[in-house]
């Protein structure tokens, strides 16, 4: 899928820092990454792994204190260094957002139907009548029930899993080429973040539209990203199709993560496995690799950055070792 | 541990109610059940996981425990009820029972250093003995695993993991019998939780703690707990041993619980219960579950019949569980 010949968004060296000299601190560092159309593309990382900042890059919105280098194309423009009304023109319109807090997404002092119909009134210039049907349409795409009332609720008459069905909704009114998730369930109960789960991959499945999932949560990513891209104290340090990454990961922190998952599928350990050390302080990191210090393969080249190197097969690692996945997977034990 | 009497429980809980007012219909207003007629014991030693989604009153119990919030019924703590103390009385339980929070960073006071931390309920509970208070608090940190270099730190330079660990000293120090934790991984990340899990059940069994393990995550709660309660608006739904409740659920809503649990297993998706929960909670809250007739699971239960509508189930005992559903057991 990567190789399409040209894919809907193309990140070439993407930086994105703050401060300047030895005070600075990059976030993402020459990130090179592509969404093809139609597929789910998943970004994993904890905290301070540029997750976040690369989803802010994508809708031009780090503020005024980050620098932003490198180039993020989407079908040929370039978005870094765009000027605010182009991002404008894009955001919402071409490239829309789901965020992780759907309470603090909507306004709670608007109705349902104000806030779904805003961006379409504004974007495609609808009438109120024809956004509102619009709207009523996509709360059925969602899964809403009765759609026209709900329109009139505010978010507090909403459960948990309505209002983000709402946001995902409202991400959706003006048909995007590019669908953005932060942390689409995490605030979520478990039975209500599977139904949204569900209905995520059936609204992919009608209407193909492109997505990057930007998670914590391997487990809920599994279900829904057709690649998986791993990122570790800004860099991205592996990539590959979701069937790959997860049964066979070549990145000591990759698999090192997949391990520590406590999970009900298998016998109960005396000790959960654990990544020893604490997550990358960027203003502070390490020589060479970033994970090293927390790396049971560690070695003396460590000291010198991993380039990203390509498989056969397609898959991407950024690690000086040569072993095989299941070398990997045993050094942790 | 030193209960007062051999096989009393450390923690007897009967009857407990948290009730919170309606919104904006002043103080005669309507109530509304948190926590609606929940019963449960502790052993001394023992790690009891409560789970449940939001609204199942979860956190209300721990609070009421605390005597954070006001609560009814009875929670029998070394023979005394905790919810009748006051004064000393109440000040003096609350060193045996310590708590460790959802937000490691939001728990700790920003001005303080962890020296200072972890020290705070040596100056409150003990005699000063500053000297000794010093090695006291050294070795605690040494013991969750904070090196002595991070002695002088203060909380906006730990990482979340660290400042967990912070809290979890802060609260061992005391060497309490019951240790509550209210979600004490869930804001952490991935890689450090199992740190945290480990460490609580490592402390656990060092101190002969009692544990009282507030959580979503099922999987965590299987790894650190001895019994589960299933809470659900506010009802105590099942209670079963660990291997029970995961081997052989008896409530629908346990059910749905594990199979919508995700696991990162590209071919197996997470299995989303039916129907879909359509009713915001606060408006299931405003009708309270006690003059709600019937089991409050109907609606979203798969196995519901006509009696569901009618009749509460009562507490039963089926298989290993303890379960209250008309339909568990056929």
């Amino acid at each position: 899928m990567a190789d399409s010949p040209a894919p809907l968004l193309q990140l070439r060296s993407l930086g994105v820092s703050y401060g300047r000299g030895i005070e600075e601190l990059r976030a993402v560092d020459t990130l090179d990454l592509d969404l093809a159309g139609r597929e789910c593309l998943g970004v994993v990382g904890e905290s301070g792994s540029g997750k976040t900042q690369l989803l802010l890059a994508l809708l031009g919105l780090n503020g005024p204190a980050a620098r932003l280098s490198g180039s993020i194309r989407y079908r040929g423009m370039e978005l870094v260094g765009a000027s605010s009304a182009q991002l404008a023109s894009i955001r919402g319109r071409r490239i829309a957002l789901v965020s992780q807090d759907p309470m603090s997404a909507l306004n709670p002092y608007l109705r349902i139907a104000t806030q779904l119909t805003e961006g379409a009134r504004r974007h495609l210039q609808l009438g109120r009548r024809a956004a509102l049907a619009r709207a009523a349409e996509l709360l059925a795409l969602v899964q809403i029930d009765a759609p026209s009332e709900r329109l009139r609720c505010y978010p507090h008459e909403l459960s948990g899993g309505m209002r983000q069905r709402v946001t995902i909704a409202m991400a959706l009114m003006c048909d995007p080429e590019i669908l953005l998730l932060d942390e689409p369930t995490t605030a979520l109960d478990v039975t209500v973040q599977a139904h949204v789960l569900e209905l995520l991959r059936a609204v992919r499945a009608r209407t193909g539209v492109a997505t990057l999932m930007v998670t914590h949560d391997l487990g809920a990513l599994a279900s829904m990203a057709n690649r998986v891209a791993v990122m570790y104290g800004g860099r991205l340090v592996e990539l590959a199709s979701a069937q790959q990454l997860y049964t066979a990961p070549r990145h000591p922190y990759t698999a090192g993560l997949l391990r520590s998952l406590p999970r009900l599928d298998q016998p109960l350990p005396a000790r959960l496995p654990v990544i020893g050390g604490q997550p990358p302080d960027l203003a502070d990191l390490p020589k060479g690799c970033a994970f090293s210090p927390r790396c049971p393969l560690v070695h003396a080249r460590c000291a010198s950055s991993p380039q990203l190197r390509a498989f056969p097969d397609g898959h991407l690692l950024a690690c000086h070792y040569e072993g095989t996945p299941s070398q990997v997977a045993g050094a942790w034990t | 541990m030193n209960s007062p009497a051999d096989n009393a429980p450390l923690l007897d809980v009967r009857n407990l109610r948290v009730q919170y007012r309606a919104r904006g219909r002043g103080p005669a207003g309507p109530r509304a059940a948190a926590v609606d007629g929940v019963s449960f014991s502790l052993a001394a030693g023992e790690s009891l996981g409560l789970v449940g989604e939001s609204g199942s009153g979860k956190s209300s119990i721990a609070r009421a425990l605390l005597r954070l919030i006001p609560a009814t019924g009875t929670a029998v703590f070394q023979g005394r009820d905790l919810l009748q103390l006051h004064g000393a009385a109440l000040r003096a339980a609350r060193e045996h029972i310590q708590i460790v929070f959802q937000d490691p960073l939001g728990a700790l006071d920003p001005r303080m250093t962890v020296a200072e931390l972890v020290a705070e309920p040596l100056l409150e509970f003990r005699s000063a003995q500053s000297r000794q208070h010093r090695e006291l608090v050294l070795a605690m940190l040494t013991r969750t695993g904070l090196g002595p270099e991070l002695a002088a730190r203060y909380p906006h330079q730990l990482s979340g993991g660290q400042a967990q660990r912070v809290g979890l000293a802060r609260a061992l120090i005391l060497r309490p019998q019951l240790l509550v934790c209210d979600e004490p991984v869930a804001a952490l990340d991935v890689s450090i939780r199992s740190q945290i899990a480990n460490l609580l059940c490592d402390m656990r069994s060092e101190l002969g703690l009692a544990l009282l393990f507030i959580a979503h995550d099922l999987a965590t709660v299987r790894f650190l707990c001895d019994r589960v309660l299933v809470l659900f608006g506010g009802r105590l739904i099942e209670e079963a041993p660990r291997d029970a409740l995961y081997g052989a659920p008896q409530h629908p809503y346990t059910r749905a619980l594990l199979a919508a649990n995700p696991l990162p297993d590209p071919a197996r998706p997470p299995q989303p219960p039916v129907p879909a929960p359509a009713v915001a909670r606060d408006a299931a809250l405003r009708e309270s579950p006690a003059t709600r007739a019937g089991c409050a699971y109907r609606e979203r239960c798969p196995l519901a019949v006509a009696r569901c509508a009618q009749e509460a189930p009562a507490l039963r005992r089926v298989g290993a569980s303890l379960v209250s559903c008309h339909r568990a057991g056929e």
